[in-house]
């Protein structure tokens, strides 16, 4: 224990450190050599995933297990801002299930991606700049799944915020990227400010911060919301629901939940080893993590809250879907990809249960599960999407094909992430959609319809990329230039994260490893025996195979059914392909209503009122200044005259007052 | 009667300091090389500085009778002295060489002489024992100004101040006079019991108080010589001046309101009231015209005092609140202010400029320069997240925190008066880095002392802010004088 408490500081402060060092002088150091810069960071990185490693496997076998359920330690807690005796904002460590498993996710991904730019970003202008970025985001995104109260949790996820911003308008020449950063900023911003007032409100009625206290569960209630919070009601709401609603809305902007979720495919202009980092495997599901520790809080005191995530996330879920069956730029498959996959893990923390008797908690469980498994290959897709984009050039579809025979590691790994994604046994992504689907299933069968629908749907686009990438017909382009192997620093990570997504194999052979999620991460932390369902489970793999052998009727060779069927639902290929004009909608409210309408009136106020106010006093200090210029004359005897007034006008003030 | 040797022991920055003194002094005898005598001042100097951060912080007690009172708090605000007039060392360190070739024993021995006034006026707990401690801090101080005795500015400065000071102290001793006739006693603890159901006496023989230390402060009216002073002063004395000088006044002035007035807080609340708008807005205005940047500056730390009397005033309600947030207040007023003098007098020292249009195209040139001293200007101005705003948050808040209405009134005249500060502010940072200039200061490379020094407050403007175990260690101290 002693041991986990003095490394803890170590995955905080060494990010932090590499990023101000890189930062400050990494331009100066290494402008000869730009690599060192990079190694330094993998270095780096490479101790944070050790003890990062170290620590989860300490909590998870030797030291979490208490009595009958794993424990929440606080390693440290550094008070940093007193409100009130009770209301603290502190900067402390947290060790419990989830963020132990965030740690081993984020040190991971984060590795993998720093080796992996090693050879991607090789050259690149800004390259000691973009692993100082990288070992920023690092930093922010540990301190966020580590933090003890909502508050430190709130700073950090202003900070991936801000290293999201930095990182996709990494190519700041071109219009394009910093086009989408701010897109993506001022998205986001806009549902964190919903996530402070939600922090505020809740913070105002249970007067602390602290998420030990706030998610502490007896009789069936979250205690301390439950006494403070109870029959609060505004404008006929409970306020409980208010509240935590709109700290979902926090996460729904991080997460790009519908209706915000159009900022993370235009955010895909970053680097693309950072769009793995960011937009694929941590930063997007933070919301997620969350809803996922404040579920005590959501499941008992604001239920109807739970119920609704649920339905925005299946309806996100099936909308991206449908949206990626359509787009033609790889990354952008990926993006809808990754929306439709964390509505997904929304989906299963609301059809969860909290008790972990009867596999009722089975959906946060699977929650979690998935977040892990997706993050390993969807880290890996988009990895191998960078490798191919890297050599042939290109982001669209169109420019690619057949790239089999000249890629074959990529191809591999882009294959087995492909079958994880899709839910094929016995790779990782199977058995984590598999327990969503039961968890949903047994919870509510318009739900589970929807998700089993979008499984297909997955599988399909999934089959789609695939196909289009390694199969379909060549492109002619590659006569003149043949795509080529990525360099072996590429291809490492795109191994290991594809070994990942086997680990299941050992399910097939071991119970122990089937019961790797169950018996560890559930929601009152006490853990369950996991038992496979084998309709559910045959349903769903049948699902997928459907998924699997419609993309390859239409796209393993170059014919004109796609677009045969295309043209029969035209309206719907058109608006999909278009993202149904989601972003449209946004530019009209913003631009013609608001900018063009309530803005005008503000505006007039701004200038008229508000910098009249600001001119007046301008103007009134400027003409006092002129008039009492005199008082300062230099003369001595006028000073003493001046004092002694002031003396004899104060005290008469003093005594008549 | 027998003295007790023991309670030295409480004094023991005191006592350090005077050690320090007199070896300076033999020093001056005895070393030739003024180079080697500034090394070995500094360094004795730091060694004291250090030795007050690890030594003499736990040693409250009661010195003669209760005349010499130290609590939690004064070692603290002593430390806080202590470093302050260490970066002034530092940064008129090319000065003592060259210009003030022949006054260097002279400057250190003056100063520290003025140091050690302000120790007492702090410690006091005693009318008399403050009269002496302000004395000894006021007298050394005029011959420090005068410092250049080739210039006559400067002495025009020392006659200025040397004279103005006389009035005020007079003023002043009328006014502890007149305590000790209603009050029959000067101790600070008598004074308490015996400063209630007041009369018209009572209340004049306050305000000629609250003059004497009004003048030490700079507050309006009682401001006039702070310009003159300050312009035609060296550099680095009018820093050490407006820091250190006006941090200890603020303190003891402090410390005696909690304490000998506590019984009759809302007769100097009123009176403070007016005084602290009046100076915040007249200094302001003076500001916002003067084109030599020392007075600039001058008045710039008027209408400073008045925020830091914010603080003051803050403490009629809660004692506790106001006097952190002062003391804190003070410690980043000290560093911001500090890293502007130093940096305007490293420039005068290298090319005699001081003007407000020399500065013009100042970040082309010499861009590290610029870039500090727009820290300090964006930290004089509050502007987040520079320690300047967590401080002036911390004053309001205190202010605010009374629910009188008031004071809210009070915080919102200074709010205002923000706004106008930030214009004078800014316009410096616009003359370095948006005004061209024919003419710019060329590039040079400022003496390593100073860079140090500098490099310690723009350190300080950085971090103080965000690190907040500064501020609840000041709160934990920050007794209010309750005992």
């Amino acid at each position: 224990m002693e041991t986990i408490t003095n490394l803890s500081p170590i995955i905080l402060a060494l990010p932090f450190l590499m990023f101000l060092f890189l930062g400050l002088c990494g331009n100066k150091l290494f402008k000869s050599n730009p690599n060192i810069a990079g190694w330094i960071g993998t270095a780096g990185l490479s101790v944070v995933a050790i003890v990062s490693y170290y620590i989860a496997i300490q909590y998870f076998w030797v030291e979490g297990k208490g009595a009958d359920a794993y424990q929440q330690f606080v390693l440290f807690n550094h008070e940093w801002l007193k409100m009130t005796d009770n209301l603290v904002i502190s900067i402390g460590f947290m060790l419990d299930p989830i963020s132990a498993m965030m740690l081993v996710v984020i040190s991971t991904v984060s590795l993998m991606v720093h080796i992996y730019s090693l050879g991607y970003m090789h050259g690149e202008e800004g390259f000691q700049r973009y692993y100082a970025v990288l070992s920023l985001f690092t930093f922010a995104m540990m301190g966020l799944v580590v933090a003890t109260n909502i508050f430190q949790m709130y700073i950090f996820w202003e900070l991936v915020g801000v290293s999201s911003f930095l990182l996709i308008s990494f190519y700041f020449i071109k219009p394009s990227a910093v086009a989408a950063a701010k897109k993506a900023f001022i998205v986001t911003r806009f549902a964190d400010m919903f996530f402070l007032v939600g922090i505020l409100i809740l913070s105002y009625y249970t007067n602390t911060f602290d998420f030990l206290k706030l998610t502490a569960v007896s009789d069936g209630h979250a205690t301390l919301v439950n006494n403070t919070m109870c029959g609060e009601m505004f404008m006929g709401l409970s306020v409980t629901s208010i509240a935590m609603f709109l700290i979902f809305l926090g996460g729904a902007g991080k997460s790009a939940m519908f209706p915000f979720h159009i900022w993370l495919p235009d955010a895909m202009e970053g680097p693309t080893p950072a769009s793995a980092l960011i937009h694929a495997a941590t930063m997007v599901v933070a919301g997620v993590f969350l809803v996922a520790r404040m579920f005590p809080v959501y499941f008992f005191e604001a239920h109807d809250v739970l119920t609704i995530i649920g339905y925005i996330g299946a309806f996100t879920s099936l909308f991206a879907a449908i949206i990626a069956c359509t787009q033609t730029d790889i990354k952008r498959v990926l993006a809808f990809s990754t929306i439709s996959q964390i509505a997904y893990m929304f989906v299963a923390l609301a059809v969860s249960g909290y008790a972990s008797e009867h596999e009722q908690c089975l959906g946060y469980t699977a929650s979690m599960w998935h977040l892990f498994t997706h993050a390993m290959f969807k880290a890996c897709l988009f990895l191998g999407a960078g490798c191919i984009i890297h050599a042939v050039h290109s982001n669209e579809m169109n420019a690619m094909g057949n790239l089999r025979k000249f890629m074959p590691i990529a191809h591999i790994t882009f294959g087995i992430s492909c079958l994880a994604i899709a839910g094929i046994p016995p790779f990782s992504g199977f058995y984590s959609k598999d327990e969503i689907l039961v968890a949903a299933f047994e919870h509510d069968k318009v739900l589970y319809a929807c998700q089993a629908f979008v499984a297909g749907l997955t599988a399909f686009y999934m089959f789609r990329l695939y196909f289009r990438i390694f199969w379909y017909s060549e492109n002619p382009a590659h006569a003149h230039h043949t795509p080529h192997e990525a360099p072996m620093n590429m291809n490492i990570p795109l191994i290991v994260l594809s070994v990942f997504t086997c680990y299941s194999f050992f399910n097939l052979v071991s119970n122990d490893s089937s019961q790797l999620f169950s018996s560890k991460i559930t929601a009152d932390r006490v853990g369950f025996e996991l038992e496979t369902n084998y309709t559910i489970a045959i349903a769903s793999f049948l699902v997928a195979v459907v998924g699997i052998a419609i993309a390859w009727v239409l796209y393993k060779e170059k014919n004109d059914k796609p677009d045969m069927i295309a043209g029969k639902v035209k309206c719907l290929y058109i608006s999909a392909s278009h993202r149904f004009y989601i972003d449209e909608i946004y530019l009209f409210i913003t631009r013609k209503i608001i900018f063009g309408g309530i803005c005008v009136a503000i505006a007039w106020f701004d200038r008229h009122i508000i910098d009249g106010f600001m001119n007046l006093l301008a103007w009134i200090s400027r003409e006092l200044s002129y008039d009492i210029r005199d008082v300062q004359s230099g003369n001595l005897q006028q000073y003493a005259w001046g004092f002694l007034v002031g003396v004899l006008a104060i005290a008469m003030f003093a005594i008549y007052y | 009667m027998d003295l007790d040797y023991s309670q030295f022991l409480s004094m023991s920055h005191e006592v350090s300091l005077v050690v320090v003194l007199i070896v300076l002094l033999l020093a001056d005898l005895l070393i030739k090389n003024k180079k080697a005598f500034q090394y070995l001042a500094i360094a004795a100097f730091a060694l004291h500085t250090v030795a007050g951060f690890c030594y003499y912080t736990d040693m409250a007690g009661d010195a003669f009778a209760g005349m010499y009172v130290s609590r939690d708090a004064h070692p603290f605000v002593k430390n806080i002295l202590n470093i302050g007039t260490l970066i002034v060392f530092f940064f008129s360190f090319e000065w003592n060489n060259n210009e003030n070739k022949n006054g260097v024993g002279e400057f250190f021995f003056l100063t520290l002489s003025t140091l050690i006034g302000m120790y007492f006026m702090i410690s006091a707990g005693d009318f008399l024992f403050f009269y002496i401690g302000l004395e000894t801090a006021s007298i050394p101080m005029a011959a420090l100004v005068a410092m250049n005795k080739k210039c006559t500015e400067g002495a025009e400065a020392a006659a200025k101040y040397i004279l103005t000071a006389s009035f005020s102290s007079g003023v002043m001793l009328f006014g502890i006079s007149l305590i000790y006739g209603v009050c029959g006693s000067l101790y600070f603890d008598e004074v308490q019991t015996a400063f209630t159901n007041i009369t018209s006496l009572h209340i004049f023989a306050l305000v000629c108080f609250i003059a004497g230390v009004g003048f030490k402060i700079s507050l309006v009216p009682f401001h006039f010589w702070t310009a003159d002073t300050y312009q035609g002063a060296p550099t680095g004395i009018t820093a050490y001046l407006s820091v250190i000088s006006k941090g200890a006044a603020v303190f003891a002035f402090m410390c005696i309101l909690y304490k000998a007035f506590a019984n009759e807080p809302d007769v100097w609340k009123s009176i403070l009231w007016w005084l602290i708008v009046i100076t915040i807005t007249i200094g302001n205005l003076f500001a916002i015209r003067q084109k030599n940047l020392k007075r600039f500056l001058a008045f710039s730390s008027i209408s400073q005092a008045g925020y830091i009397m914010l603080g003051v005033y803050a403490g009629y309600a809660e004692a506790k609140v106001g006097m952190s947030s002062t003391i804190y207040y003070i410690l980043i007023y000290m560093f911001t202010n500090l890293a502007a003098f130093g940096i305007i007098s490293s420039i005068e020292n290298k090319t005699g400029k001081v003007g407000m249009d020399d500065y013009n195209g100042l970040y082309s040139t010499n861009p590290k320069l610029a870039f500090a001293m727009t820290l300090a200007m964006f930290s004089l101005g509050g502007i987040p997240p520079f320690a300047g705003f967590f401080s002036k948050f911390f004053i309001f808040a205190a202010v605010a925190s009374t629910k009188v209405y008031g004071d809210y009134v009070l915080v919102f005249l200074a709010l205002l008066n923000t706004i106008i500060s930030l214009y004078y502010y800014l316009l410096v940072v616009k003359a370095m880095f948006i005004n061209k200039s024919e003419s710019p200061i060329e590039t040079f490379k400022i003496d390593t002392m100073s860079r140090v020094a500098l490099l310690v407050c723009v350190v300080a403007i950085l971090v103080i802010g965000f690190i907040s175990s500064i501020y609840m260690n000041i709160y934990n101290i920050s007794d209010g004088f309750a005992n």
